[in-house]
């Protein structure tokens, strides 16, 4: 991965982070169909987002974010891309594809840049449950981590918002690692990940 | 960007002092081992010499000067330390290593060594100012205290200790006391007698010399175990070829922050109070952190509700200003800045902090296009925050 340094003075990350898009302004009084916050305060960054949607297509998109130049430059860049797409393929994007966009990112900023699309799907979820159909994209998008017994990251994600905090708790919740635990390594590191984001 | 970008990271590092390049240029060909016999190595040691002495009267040893010992760095003077006490806590009675909250990490990594090794270690908690609980400090440290370690003045805030207080509780206790003197040296008046201290270390890149070159000065008698073994270089104390070029760079630059001392303070605490003024007036709810009066003239500590200090960091830079944050994000790793929440600020605002550290060629321009520059930043950020500021 590209170091941090490089990454942040590439020109696409640089002027997503100069002239940030879609950022919600308090006297733009912009009218939205759902919206979604994740992340503290407390571990440095917090993400919400706003979208206007109609037909299941969001139409228009405003965030706004307590977070460090990383977070504002991936979720500038996820807000445009998102922007006249429709929900379901919006609740597929991954922290990777908008890094892909931005030319790679470095190891010590993932975790930065994961926010933008949680509070997305966030957001999305928020629309799902006012029209009635909470749920309904529970497994698009979905990364098996364990292979075994077919728990994705999804899971673990709601194992974590559920109070799982450590790995056992984790495999009260989820029974994941618990046949030929090859998944640990990387279930561990999403476990950490969303204890970071949710706990 | 046609200006010099402003540098306010003085604390990290600071530039050559420009009599000490001169000096280092014009020595770069006295090659000469300093330990070898011959007229060219004696002319090397006579120079290595006249450095330790310059160093010495630095810090209130100029009776001493081979109490001062040459190393790498403020990193290795504090790593020798911590050797000499693990090698003491293994033969003795004493093991016990009391220290504070608020240490570089190459004091706190080292602590947490000697821990990990069966050594019972203190963490001293601050004040809100970042001041050393010393009732806390009285109660940890008795008559099994092998050491006690406190930084003279921290890197992130400038807060600095009062170290004579410090040596009286460590030394009733008959405990060795060592104090990091890497930010106080070269800033403010250091005095190894009237501090009290056995050990102190220093770090001449802190001090407008070249990096790579530090000493630590150690009270007759205090036991010290090399961390370097080899020749007889240093008494034994450390090992290794003078690094000629480095002390020679360090005694000019010794013999300068000595000498420039009283007018370096008062030009620097008056352009930082004019930032810290300008701040205050400018930016609503900025926070200084940090002692208020007890604190490095140089230093200035501010956290930024509702924006958060990677990002501001970064602004400043694209504008040419060139400054340090407390924030998790800039440091990779999850965890805002130790000493700040060690000071009870809350991880929000220590997520949203700022150092700025200035120096001896810092002008009242860059304080003022800084104060030009930073208003909008904060705004802006805040604007598009999730959090009221
Ligand atoms: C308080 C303190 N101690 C120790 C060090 C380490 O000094 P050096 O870089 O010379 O190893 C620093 C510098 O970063 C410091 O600020
Ligand atoms: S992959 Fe999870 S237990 Fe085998």
């Amino acid at each position: 991965m590209s170091d941090m340094f490089a990454w942040m003075y590439s020109d696409v990350v640089k002027d997503h982070f100069m002239n940030p898009r879609n950022v919600f302004s308090p006297d733009e009084n912009f009218s939205y169909d759902a919206e979604g916050i994740t992340g503290s305060v407390k571990c440095g960054d917090q993400m919400q987002f706003m979208l206007k949607i109609k037909d299941d297509v969001i139409e228009d998109v405003r965030w706004r974010t307590y977070g460090c130049a990383s977070a504002i430059a991936s979720t500038s860049m996820l807000s445009d891309v998102v922007k006249g797409m429709e929900i379901k393929e919006a609740y597929s994007i991954k922290p990777n594809d908008i890094a892909q966009k931005l030319g790679g990112l470095p190891d010590n900023k993932i975790h930065c840049s994961v926010l933008g699309d949680k509070a997305l799907r966030a957001a999305v979820d928020d629309y799902l449950v006012k029209t009635g159909r909470e749920g309904l994209f529970r497994n698009e998008g979905t990364k098996v981590i364990c292979t075994c017994l077919n728990i994705t990251d999804r899971d673990i994600e709601e194992a974590v918002k559920a109070g799982a905090r450590d790995w056992e708790g984790l495999q009260e919740r989820t029974k994941i690692g618990t046949v030929c635990g090859g998944c640990k390594k990387e279930g561990e590191e999403l476990l950490h990940e969303y204890v970071h984001i949710f706990a | 960007m046609d200006r010099r970008p402003v540098y306010l990271d003085y604390n990290a590092t600071t530039p050559l002092h420009p009599v000490v390049k001169d000096t280092m240029i014009a020595d770069l060909d006295l090659y000469a081992n300093a330990s070898s016999m011959h007229e060219a190595g004696r002319r090397a040691r006579a120079r290595v010499e006249a450095s330790r002495a310059a160093v010495a009267l630095l810090v209130g040893a100029g009776a001493d000067p081979e109490q001062i010992i040459f190393t790498s760095g403020g990193s290795e003077s504090n790593n020798t330390v911590f050797a000499t006490m693990f090698h003491l806590g293994r033969k003795g009675p004493r093991k016990g290593i009391v220290t504070t909250a608020i240490e570089h990490p190459c004091v706190l990594n080292s602590a947490r060594w000697l821990q990990s090794e069966g050594f019972p270690v203190t963490f001293v908690g601050v004040d809100d100012h970042g001041r050393i609980n010393l009732d806390e400090l009285q109660a940890a440290v008795g008559s099994d205290t092998l050491l006690v370690s406190v930084m003279a003045a921290n890197n992130e805030i400038g807060t600095i200790q009062d170290m004579a207080a410090v040596s009286r509780i460590a030394k009733a206790a008959g405990a060795w006391l060592h104090t990091d003197a890497t930010q106080a040296v070269g800033k403010i008046p250091v005095d190894v007698d009237s501090w009290g201290v056995d050990y102190l270390t220093m770090s001449c890149h802190k001090l407008y010399g070249p990096k790579g070159i530090g000493a630590l000065y150690l009270r007759k008698g205090a036991p010290l175990e090399p961390l370097i073994r080899g020749g007889h270089q240093e008494h034994g104390h450390r090992a290794g070829t003078y690094n000629n070029i480095g002390i020679f760079g360090f005694g000019t630059a010794a013999e300068l922050a000595l000498a420039e001392l009283p007018a370096y303070a008062a030009r620097v605490t008056a352009l930082r109070n004019r930032l810290r003024d300008g701040i205050a007036q400018k930016i609503p709810k900025a926070r200084i952190n940090g002692h208020p009066v007890t604190v490095l003239p140089n230093t200035l500590n501010v956290s930024f509700p509702g924006a958060e200090g990677e990002s501001i960091l970064l602004y400043l830079d694209l504008a040419g200003i060139h400054v340090s944050t407390g924030s998790a994000c800039a440091s990779g790793s999850l965890e805002p800045s130790h000493v700040l929440l060690a000071t009870g600020v809350g991880p929000e605002l220590a997520h949203g902090s700022i150092r700025f550290s200035l120096g001896r060629d810092t002008t009242e321009a860059e304080i003022d296009y800084v104060l030009q520059q930073l208003p909008p930043i904060i705004a802006r950020l805040r604007a598009m925050s999730t959090i009221e500021a």
